[in-house]
């Protein structure tokens, strides 16, 4: 038993954060924040990483790898707030050479959420709609929403400004629908594994957040001392750091089941990920915020970032309350 | 990264349980927790048990007649034992997982024939003498003082939170040998028999209702000097020594225990009615035993890692401290939530304060003590702000 990462998965991670540092640096995220949202040449860069390819069979042009690896490499693209549909690409390539290639943007959304919110409207060029034991894939640039959905307002701006979304009248949702193909018996291992993705991902902004926080905290003085010397914001600190470890812990684990589901109950195990990455999340958010003080309220510092994609991560497919639910179903 | 155990650890496991189910079925059930001489007997008559079978000392290396274990054959051994309800360390504790493991690195030879064999076979028992009522999360402030007059050590002072301080042989103790030198500078680590003259043992009894510590009185008590571990006014190393061998290892009977107890929990909820549904039909109740069971599988995972980076890299990380702050939190948690779930029922005792037992009301009350002992919460979240996040130090 190690349930330490190998030398490959340390040099993967170390890769991906050096990628996220060049490419997300803080400059570069409020840049695509004023331009309204990550661009394809970012895209084509992912892709090019092998991101999206990443548990592709070599003979597929992917890099062979296991969920463990995923489950790294989303935690980096959530420590650097990569923006786009990250999860909904990745689990598109599966079955779309065009999204593991990069050149198709592909977001998805639950058929029953209401109201229906599409996020990354423009820049996306595919719908995967998770329906039932079906997923639907909706060609998305074949009608452009905004001119005919009646219920966009134009004054409405997103939670997130990394992530733009628009909101569709159920006409249009069921006509986007009508022209769709279907991977049917597919939505259970989306659902299943965009809950993975989205774990690592909001342990990522978790640990990114808290290195924010802790920063601030060296620099910043008051009293004539970093403020970080105070034990009320020491402690702040350390409460961030252990959700992230617990997090990480559960985020690897279920990592490793997804590989090798003979271990345990997979089921459980991506759902307890999902729970204590988004607690680790919303935490680390709420206290980086707070750390930065007057600062952490302003536009200008990344804090905000940090909390507003863990917010949105929440709110991608189930959300973590129904894990919640999964788990307690679990015990027996 | 590999979850899967390795054929020899596999083989470990078998042959551990195999043991374990030929001989617990003749185990007696535990003595009353308030018979300190039986449970004493209890607890070394396991020790023996585990001494002729080859696993005392399970941590400890060969050639002092440990088992040699690996920390993960360590957590195979906690984890079965726990599972197949063998009896706990208990008053052993100490000597096992303290004062043996200092001695194997700090004492003479003559010192560890003396000593290292008591502890194996079960048949000396040991506490702890660090804590006193004015050193407590400040430890280096200790003052029980330590004169030396010819071949003794003439030690008169006052030592707190003392387990088994009644029913045990010998004392790891913490004196201060100088007190004109910096406060770390002056502490030396003695064995102090505790049958001689002077000593008294004063038993405290906790907010459980038990005696599970003791104060422990010196008064011109005549410690020989061949007792000293290591040079004199270098016991704080010495001391540092003995907390270094956490491998992440010690909480693991109890979090096993306590992801059992969540189970339970889910099926006390099942039969609860409340008018015509169960407790369980409540929603936000289910999933607040859901989250729990979340924190406790995700802590599980997280021992796991902690025992992982102990084997590969010889060290415990600091993971320690990040383990004992959050699992403080589900463990109280659990017995809030089995609190309201028992309602009225809470309101007696079955007077079991066992961490590893069932009453959850007892062990709410237990639980407060995880967040102060061994380190409290809040020094805790300072070792996590100092030395892993490398926040400025307070002092």
């Amino acid at each position: 038993m190690d349930f330490e990462l190998s030398e490959d998965q340390v040099a993967l991670q170390e890769a991906m954060r050096a990628f996220g540092e060049n490419r997300c640096s803080s400059e570069t995220l409020h840049e695509l924040a004023e331009a309204g949202g990550p661009t394809r040449q970012l895209w084509q860069e992912l892709a090019e990483m092998g991101v999206f390819g990443l548990c592709l069979p070599e003979e597929q042009g992917g890099a062979g790898l296991g969920w463990v690896e995923a489950m790294v490499v989303f935690e980096e693209l959530g420590r650097s707030l990569v923006p786009g549909p990250l999860a909904a690409t990745f689990l598109a390539a599966q079955h779309l050479p065009e999204a593991a290639s990069g050149a198709a943007v592909v977001t998805m959304l639950d058929a029953a959420a209401r109201p229906v919110m599409v996020e990354h409207p423009d820049l996306a060029d595919t719908l995967a709609v998770i329906d039932g034991e079906t997923v639907r894939i909706v060609d998305w640039s074949a009608g452009g929403p905004s001119q005919t959905s009646e219920s966009f307002d134009d004054n409405a701006t997103s939670l997130d400004p990394l992530t733009p979304v628009i909101r569709l009248s159920e006409e249009e949702f069921a006509s986007r629908l009508e022209a769709s193909s279907a991977l049917d018996g597919e939505a259970e291992e989306w659902r299943m594994r965009g809950a993975a993705l989205v774990a690592a991902q909001q342990l990522g902004i978790a640990a990114g957040a808290t290195a924010s926080a802790v920063t601030y905290a060296q620099e910043r003085k008051q009293f004539d001392k970093p403020i970080g010397q105070f034990q009320a914001v020491k402690h702040l600190c350390s409460d961030m750091l252990t959700s992230v470890e617990v997090a990480r812990a559960a985020v690897y684990f279920a990592g490793a089941l997804l590989d090798d589901p003979a271990f345990g109950d997979t089921e459980r195990a991506v759902s307890v990920a999902r729970l204590m990455a988004s607690e680790a999340a919303n935490l680390c958010g709420r206290n980086c915020v707070q750390i930065h003080g007057g600062m952490g309220y302003t536009w200008e510092m990344d804090a905000h970032l940090y909390l507003k994609r863990a917010w949105v991560l929440d709110m991608t497919l189930a959300p973590p309350e129904e894990h919640a639910d999964v788990v307690a179903g679990s015990l027996n | 990264m590999e979850l899967r155990y390795t054929a020899d650890e596999a083989a470990f496991r078998d042959e551990l349980v195999e043991w374990l189910q030929n001989v617990l079925p003749s185990i007696d059930p535990p003595p009353d927790r308030h018979d300190w001489q039986a449970r004493r007997a209890y607890d070394c008559a396991w020790q023996k048990m585990l001494y002729d079978a080859g696993y005392a000392g399970i941590n400890w290396p060969k050639e002092y007649g440990g088992r040699g274990a690996t920390p993960t054959e360590h957590l195979i051994f906690l984890e079965e034992t726990t599972k197949l309800g063998a009896p706990y360390v208990g008053m052993n504790f100490v000597g096992l997982l303290h004062a043996g493991p200092t001695l194997i690195v700090e004492a003479t030879d003559e010192q560890k024939q003396r000593y290292l064999p008591p502890i194996l076979q079960g048949e000396e028992v040991w506490c702890q003498g660090f804590s006193e009522p004015n050193a407590g999360s400040d430890l280096a402030s200790i003052q029980t003082r330590a004169i030396r007059d010819g071949d003794d050590y003439v030690v008169s002072g006052q030592k707190i939170w003392t387990s088994f301080g009644h029913a045990a042989d010998f004392c790891e103790l913490l004196v201060r040998t100088d007190t004109e030198s910096p406060k770390h500078r002056g502490i030396t680590w003695l064995t102090c028999p505790m049958d001689i003259s002077g000593i008294t043992v004063r038993p405290i009894r906790t907010i459980v209702g038990s005696e599970e510590f003791c104060e422990v009185f010196f008064d011109e008590v005549r410690v020989p000097a061949a007792n000293r571990i290591g040079p004199e006014n270098d016991g704080w190393r010495v001391a540092m020594v003995t907390f270094s061998f956490e491998r992440g290892t010690a909480f693991i009977s109890e979090q096993l225990t306590a992801m059992e107890q969540t189970a339970e929990l889910a099926e006390l909820a099942k039969k609860i009615t409340r008018g015509s549904t169960t407790a369980w039909e409540d929603a936000s109740l289910r999933k607040e035993i859901g989250r729990l069971a979340a924190h406790l599988d995700a802590l599980w995972a997280l021992t796991l890692r902690n025992v992982s980076q102990a084997q590969r890299t010889g060290v415990p990380g600091p993971g320690g401290s990040v383990f004992k702050l959050a699992f403080s939190s589900a463990k109280t948690k659990l017995c809030d939530l089995a609190a309201q779930l028992e309602g009225r029922a809470g309101l007696e005792m079955r007077g079991d304060d066992d961490p590893t037992g069932g009453d959850f009301t007892a062990q709410r009350l237990y639980t407060l003590s995880l967040s102060i002992a061994a380190g409290t919460s809040q020094i805790q979240r300072n070792i996590i702000g100092e030395r892993i996040l490398g926040l400025p130090k307070e002092r």
